[in-house]
């Protein structure tokens, strides 16, 4: 007779794998505005039923600490309940025997804290905060709120005109969002119960490649105002504001260091990311506006002082970016040729790109503008580029799609290398970046931070030239001389992009956030001209002049998600043209069938479910 | 290896863990899931003790002790750990001690009184309660409103008789121990030991004569199983001067365990009306068995084994013991058989 056996696959520990899947789906896609306690509870009643029942604290105790927060959210609980609560829970923490015990107690006890206010909320009122109640995911997540599912519907009815209106309403920059927008919107796609998130940006990807936005007419501007704003910096920020202070009919002057628009859309994404003739054309529509003037080439605090500027306009709004390379201190690091990675994609960014033939290239970071570096270094003719980052690859913060394609263009990722110190040759020039190995540790604010691995020597990386890719810093001097509050050079304003105590002055944008993406930028460029139009004594309300068509019934039918491809690498790794292939028709058309149209059905029709 | 248990410094073995260095050295900790040698999985954490330089609490049962360890076994914390414990246990606990078979002989009920935990302050949420009992078998019953799922009853059964006749029948939130004592017990694994119930701190798992007395109406006799010849120790239960009941008592074959045979066949005899208690002798005429006197029945047994063996030798008879008999006397006559009858036929039952 038999002994031993292989796993049976009809036992539902092999059959319970979908199943899993399908949960994580649901749990990963909670509305935003899910009431917190509520999110609480199912992840309480997940441990508890992750119990194997062998311990008390976590087999009977689990279910008490959930017993209670129903009690709470039932509204029959009082203060007491949460002084139990944490009495059980630390308990919990202390004497089970693993984690699905002490961890789920550890994760009640940090919501006691974190969700403290909507605790004592249900307690005392017998209600969520005030700021609850289920939202439009992909809406609420765009920074910028627009309406995402009215421009898929019209994409799907071949709308294209209006759909790009629809995005404009919230959104001036339709085309740069298509190219290089990081979509949050798509995080939370209620479309994730079925299958998987719809590719949003594709969608807009598709509006745009059809009608150019500058060919699809802006709304008319209202009457002028007399009013006279002045906006400082070309950039998303900036030039968002500028459109909607235009559209109210406001005069606007916006002031840009540089020769063209788009700040670091212009200057710091390279052009196989996004042709800069797309670039103008939002721009261009901007323009059209008919408001707006553009002072080319002028560096406010250098050439044209703040106060001037503050004194000959009615509202100021600053968003000057995040423009400069943070350095590095690093013996050797004034060697010749290392550069910042903002410095040598700006070159490019002016035609002048620099000439890397046959040369060895050493990126040093693992952020976007890492692989955006990497990746035009490669252009530039570089025989061999290597990125080296301290962390692991999991750990960069550029974004897995910019990982993938970096490496299959051929560039070597170098993990776990912390820069030590550059070398020169007798001329000066940099000829190896010395690294000291590093082994991943233990978490520190968040995510896991790499040691020196003791027991490895310093590694020698040869190379011709560095680009130091480490953050970017906002040059804030001139305007913290001029008194707008900053810390660490961030300037400091509240959620409605004004400054405290500073009339008529607005920030935004990467300036007040540190970098940051480029539909956050354009988030607050929107909410500043709404309150520098409040500011100014106006209550302007736009009309884009087009509404989100009639929803068709939800398509149930799982699908699979449509991803834009990419050239061949082994092609597109030559040149900086455009690496994005167009979609087709009939992909587009299935993608956009998949949306769920969670505008019209579910929490979309409640009061609130959208956010302005 | 030295450490200090509540200031005391003690020297521990090592491979001992804390609550057997602790127990040895007369400092009670209380358990209810451990049972020593077959159970410590530590699930109920009523053990749990502080250790310095650790922020949880840890189960003394399973914690081996370490060189140095500074222990704390009734420290505030622990306390307030234990009565949690033991209001938890509570609220799943359904049951009126005073119906309960094992009231006053219940270690849950124990350690209640002694930690002040009378009620509880939460109400059960796990268990159904008046979940279906499982009484069909004739010795056993489970109540599972009465069960903590310490599991002493699951590993008992597989790890010490070897059956494995009791398993969980739901895990997880669910929990809930199977026992074998259903309608269909005859076609389970169980081989009606009783050790489960032995084993159960509660009055979960109980053999079913145990509602005929209660713990502090009876003493208990140590002795011998009378059964086979493996020597079992138990105690024998005594309440008004008659035998209720046999418990596994610790001896050096038995460990406290015993068969189905020890624990429910080796006592109710004691009192039947059936039993043989002076010597008869058949009466021919009427064929009937009549009271006779010891000398009246020696000596008609000794003349007519005279008899056999004077007219056909000593090999015509022969000698079988029963097993029930002690050693002493089993030897005893196999010296008669072979010594007087002159006959090596003999032997005895004790091959069980």
């Amino acid at each position: 007779m038999s002994k031993i056996y292989l796993a049976n696959s009809r036992l539902s520990d092999a059959k319970i794998g979908p199943l899993l899947k399908k949960f994580s789906n649901k749990v990963n896609v909670y509305p935003p505005g899910t009431c917190p306690l509520t999110v609480q509870l199912s992840l309480l009643q997940a441990s508890r039923n992750q119990t194997c029942g062998k311990c008390v604290p976590c087999r009977d105790g689990l279910r008490q600490l959930e017993k209670m927060l129903i009690r709470i959210l039932r509204g029959r609980a009082d203060m007491d309940t949460l002084i139990e609560m944490k009495e059980l829970a630390a308990m919990i923490r202390d004497s089970a025997d693993c984690a699905i015990g002490y961890q789920s107690a550890i994760e009640v006890l940090e919501g006691l804290e974190t969700f403290k206010e909507d605790y004592i909320s249900h307690i005392r009122r017998q209600e969520c905060t005030g700021i609850t109640g289920q939202k439009i995911p992909c809406v609420t997540l765009c920074p910028a709120h627009v309406d995402i599912p009215g421009y898929i519907a019209h994409v799907q009815e071949g709308n294209y005109d209006k759909a790009i209106n629809l995005i404009r309403r919230d959104n001036p920059l339709p085309t740069a969002c298509a190219m290089i927008c990081e979509h949050p919107c798509e995080e939370r796609c209620r479309r994730n119960l079925i299958d998987t998130s719809l590719n949003i940006r594709g969608v807009k990807k598709y509006a745009v490649d059809q009608i150019a936005a500058d060919k699809v007419e802006v709304p008319r501007a209202n009457p002028a105002t007399g009013k006279k704003v002045a906006v400082i910096g070309g950039g998303p920020s900036g030039m968002t504001a500028a459109y909607y202070l235009s559209l109210m009919g406001h005069k606007v002057t916006v002031y840009e260091a540089k020769e063209r628009l788009g700040g670091m859309l212009m200057y710091g994404i390279p052009n196989y990311r996004f042709p800069k003739d797309r670039l103008d054309e939002d721009m261009n529509a901007i323009l059209s506006t008919g408001n707006i003037e553009v002072k080319y080439g002028v560096n406010v605090g250098v050439d044209v002082p703040v106060e001037e500027i503050h004194k000959s306009y009615d509202a100021m709004y600053v968003a000057i970016g995040a423009q400069a390379g943070k350095k590095l201190r690093l013996e050797g690091i004034d060697a010749k040729n290392v550069f910042s990675a903002v410095e040598m994609l700006d070159e490019i960014g002016h035609d002048r790109k620099p000439d890397y033939t046959g040369k060895t290239v050493a990126v040093i970071g693992g952020g976007n503008v890492a692989m955006d570096a990497a990746r035009s270094a490669l252009r530039c003719g570089a025989a061999d580029v290597r990125i080296v980052y301290r962390r692991r690859q999991e750990d960069m913060t550029a974004l897995d799609t910019e990982i993938e394609s970096a490496v299959m263009e051929g560039i070597e990722l170098m993990l776990l290398q912390a820069p030590k110190s550059i070398e020169k040759d007798e001329e000066g020039n940099c000829c190896a970046l010395w690294t000291q190995p590093q082994m991943i540790g233990p978490y520190r604010s968040g995510r896991p931070a790499p040691v020196d691995a003791a027991s490895k020597e310093p590694l020698r990386i040869p190379c011709d030239v560095i680009l130091i890719a480490v953050g970017q810093d906002i040059v804030s001097a001139p305007f913290e001389e001029f008194g707008m509050p900053a810390q660490r050079n961030v300037f400091q304003a509240g959620l409605d992009t004004a400054i405290a105590n500073m009339p008529g002055i607005f920030v935004g944008g990467d300036c007040a956030t540190g970098p940051a993406t480029a539909i956050r930028a354009i988030a607050a460029g929107k909410v500043a001209a709404h309150n520098i139009d409040e500011y100014l004594g106006y209550h302007h309300k736009l009309d884009c002049g087009v509404k989100a068509p009639d929803a068709r019934p939800n398509n149930r039918i799982p699908t699979g998600r449509v991803n834009i491809q990419e050239r061949p690498a082994y092609l597109r790794k030559h040149d900086f043209e455009h690496v994005e292939c167009p979609m087709t028709y009939e992909e587009i058309q299935q993608e956009c069938g998949r949306c769920l149209r969670c505008d019209v059905f579910g929490c979309g029709k409640l009061d609130g479910a959208v956010d302005k | 290896m030295q450490i200090t248990i509540n200031g005391r410094n003690i020297e521990a073995a090592e491979g001992s863990t804390i609550l057997q260095t602790a127990r040895r050295e007369g400092i009670e900790i209380p358990t209810l899931c451990y049972l020593e040698g077959v159970n410590d999985i530590g699930s109920c954490r009523l053990c749990v003790v502080e250790l310095s330089g650790s922020e949880e609490l840890v189960p003394a049962c399973n914690t081996k002790v370490k060189e140095g360890m500074v222990i704390l076994t009734h420290s505030e914390r622990v306390k307030a750990a234990r009565r949690m414990v033991l209001n938890l246990l509570l609220s799943e606990h359904y049951g009126d001690c005073f119906s309960c078979e094992k009231n006053g002989d219940c270690e849950l009920q124990k350690y209640c009184i002694e930690y002040g935990v009378e009620t509880t302050e939460f109400t059960g949420a796990r268990k159904e309660k008046n979940f279906k009992k499982k009484d069909a078998h004739p010795f056993l019953s489970y109540d599972p409103d009465r069960c903590i799922e310490c599991q002493r009853c699951v590993k008992t059964c597989s790890h010490v008789t070897g059956r494995g006749a009791i398993w969980l029948g739901k895990t997880g939130m669910f929990s809930i121990i199977d026992a074998p004592f259903g309608e269909d017990w005859k076609n389970t694994l169980c081989e009606s030991c009783g050790n489960c119930a032995q084993a159960c701190p509660t009055g979960a798992l109980t053999v079913k004569r145990r509602k005929a007395y209660r713990a502090w109406e009876v003493e208990k006799v140590r002795t011998t199983c009378p059964h086979c010849a493996t020597g079992c120790q138990m105690d024998l239960v005594v309440k008004n001067g008659k035998i209720v009941d046999a418990v596994g008592a610790d001896g050096p074959s038995n460990h406290g365990l015993l068969c189905v045979k020890g624990r429910s066949g080796s006592f109710d005899f004691v009192d039947s009306p059936e039993r043989i208690r002076y010597p008869l002798i058949k009466n021919k005429a009427t064929g009937e068995f009549e009271r006779a006197t010891w000398e009246e029945a020696l000596s008609l047994t000794a003349s007519k084994f005279t008899e056999i063996k004077n007219q056909y030798g000593g090999e015509a008879l022969a000698g079988f013991a029963c097993s029930r008999s002690a050693n002493e006397d089993i030897y005893m006559l196999q010296k008669m058989v072979r010594t007087v009858f002159g006959s090596n036929n003999t032997d005895n039952c004790a091959r069980v």
